[in-house]
Parts: C-alpha cells; structure tokens; sequence
C-alpha cells in the first residue's frame, strides 16, 4: 500500500468520535471488545465494527495468541498521519511567527506614542 | 506568544487553519492586504519575495513570487480575487507557478483560499481554509519537496523581533 493510500484510510478511520475515542483508551492499554463496548452505549458488534475499521487503517491490533482477544494501539500510524498535519503546521506557522513579529512591530509605534500623551 | 497554528483536515479537500494575532482585525487585514506589510513576513525561510503585487478587489489579479537566496530559483503563486469584505474575509483563487523548481503541483484547477477574521478583546482569530480541486493536489501540496527546504530557520522572525524592539 502506498503513503497516500495508508493516510487515506488512517484519517477516514479518525474522521469518527467513537473511534477516536477508542483509540484514546488503547493508548492507556489494551482491551477486549467487552471492556471497550463498556464506556460507550453501543452494541458489541457496532464496536466490532468500529475496530474493523481501525485494524484496516492499522491504527490497532488484535493478539490473536490470547483467549480474550486484546486490541492494542499501533502507534506507528497515527505517527504518520500526524507528522503529515505536522508538516503543513510548521510552514503555516512559521509564515505566522513572521506576522506575529511584523504585528508587533507595526503596534509599538502607536502605543508608545499614547504612553507618553498620558 | 499566541497559541501555534491549528490544522484540522474538514474534508478530503481541504486544509484548515486557525491562529490568534495580538493585534486589532484591521492591522492583520493590512498585513494580509498591503503588498508591502505582505512582503515582510509572507513566504518561506531563506527566500526573498520580490514579487508582490495585489489588485484588491473583486476580480483584481494578484501575483506572488519568492527567490531563493541560495541559488537564485524561483516559484510563487498568482490568481485572483473572488471576495474582498474589509476588514473580515478575502477569498481568492489561487494557482501556483512552479518557476524554475523543476517539479509541478498538478495544474489546472486553483486552489480556493479563504481567509476569515474576527475580533475580541484585541485578539484576532483569523480562519484560512484551503479548498483545492482534488484529494491529489492537497496531499501534493505538502509532499512536494518545496515544503522541506521551508521548514529551517527562524532568522528572519529573530530579526524583525530586534527591529520591533
């Protein structure tokens, strides 16, 4: 699977708040589908389905050797999707430290002057 | 210091992001719509901008170009503009010129840039929301090589830092 391909079904995985919130419980440990289905009001298939999701982003994994079947966070992943943002945030904010400065430098001016009328 | 810039993605499509200036709306405006207030901070580390030119308006064109202080190659981004709203919102249609940087960003379509403002307390929010014309030319965007070479120093913010102070 390509870069773009993995991101795609990274964000499409993330674009859900069940799943995102499942995913902020894995990142404490891991889980079975009962423990996971517990916090949310929601069947055990529906979850199952949210973790199908997820497991096919390769956002989670499951320890097939274990009887309970514990999902576990995949870091690796979510790394990946963040350095993306990550990167697009550095150039925009680097433009906007300039700004920052430029503002700063456009506002001294003036407010020293009022300064010194008081 | 404000608070970095935010990036959330809204749509396939789209980039979004949101940052706080401590200054009035009207002085951001001017930063964003005076080419000479642009030209200061607008671009990327170790490029100059000795091009910038901004018909704003409705229909006005605009035009936009960096060199590189390194080795002299050029790129900018040129289009026109959609909706101008003073102080609040400029939209504009954005299309990038690669220049002499021998790669291309898929052509065709622009990208629809819209820039929104808004004031409390002297503290302006400013709303940019990136809509390109496909899923491609977003995610080619950032993953050109050009986007490396703009994440080095921060020289040229230390030094209008000392020139403010």
């Amino acid at each position: 699977m390509q870069a773009s391909e993995r991101l795609d079904l990274t964000f499409a995985a993330l674009a859900d708040p069940t799943r995102r919130a499942i995913l902020a419980r894995l990142a404490t440990g891991e889980a079975t589908v009962t423990e996971l289905a517990e916090p949310f009001e929601m069947s055990q298939p529906a979850i199952s389905k949210h973790l199908k999701v997820l497991e096919r982003a390769g956002l989670i994994s499951m320890d097939v050797d274990a009887q309970r079947r514990p999902r576990k966070l995949e870091p690796k992943r979510l790394e990946e999707a963040v350095d993306w943002i990550e990167r697009y945030r550095e150039i925009f904010e680097q433009n906007y430290q300039r700004l920052d400065a430029l503002l700063e430098e456009l506002q001294v001016k003036p407010s020293k002057r009022k300064r010194t009328k008081k | 210091m404000p608070k970095p810039a935010e990036v959330t993605l809204p749509s396939d499509r789209e980039v979004r992001v949101i940052r706080t200036f401590n200054a009035p709306r009207q002085l951001v405006w001017d930063a964003h719509t005076k080419p000479e207030l642009v030209q200061k901070w607008q671009g990327y580390d170790g490029w100059d901008m000795p091009v910038c030119d901004m018909d704003v308006r409705v229909g006005g064109k605009y035009k936009w170009q960096w060199r590189s202080r390194e080795d002299g190659k050029q790129f900018g981004f040129f289009g026109t503009f959609t909706e101008v709203n003073s102080p609040s919102k400029i939209v504009h249609e954005q299309y990038y010129d690669p220049g002499d940087m021998g790669f291309a960003m898929p052509a065709g379509d622009p990208c629809i840039v819209s820039l929104e403002l808004s004031e409390q307390n002297g503290v302006t929010t400013l709303v940019c929301n990136l809509t390109f014309a496909s899923k491609e030319a977003r995610d080619g965007a950032v993953s050109t090589g050009m986007t490396d070479g703009m994440e080095h120093s921060y020289a040229r913010l230390d030094d209008m830092f000392k020139a403010a102070a």
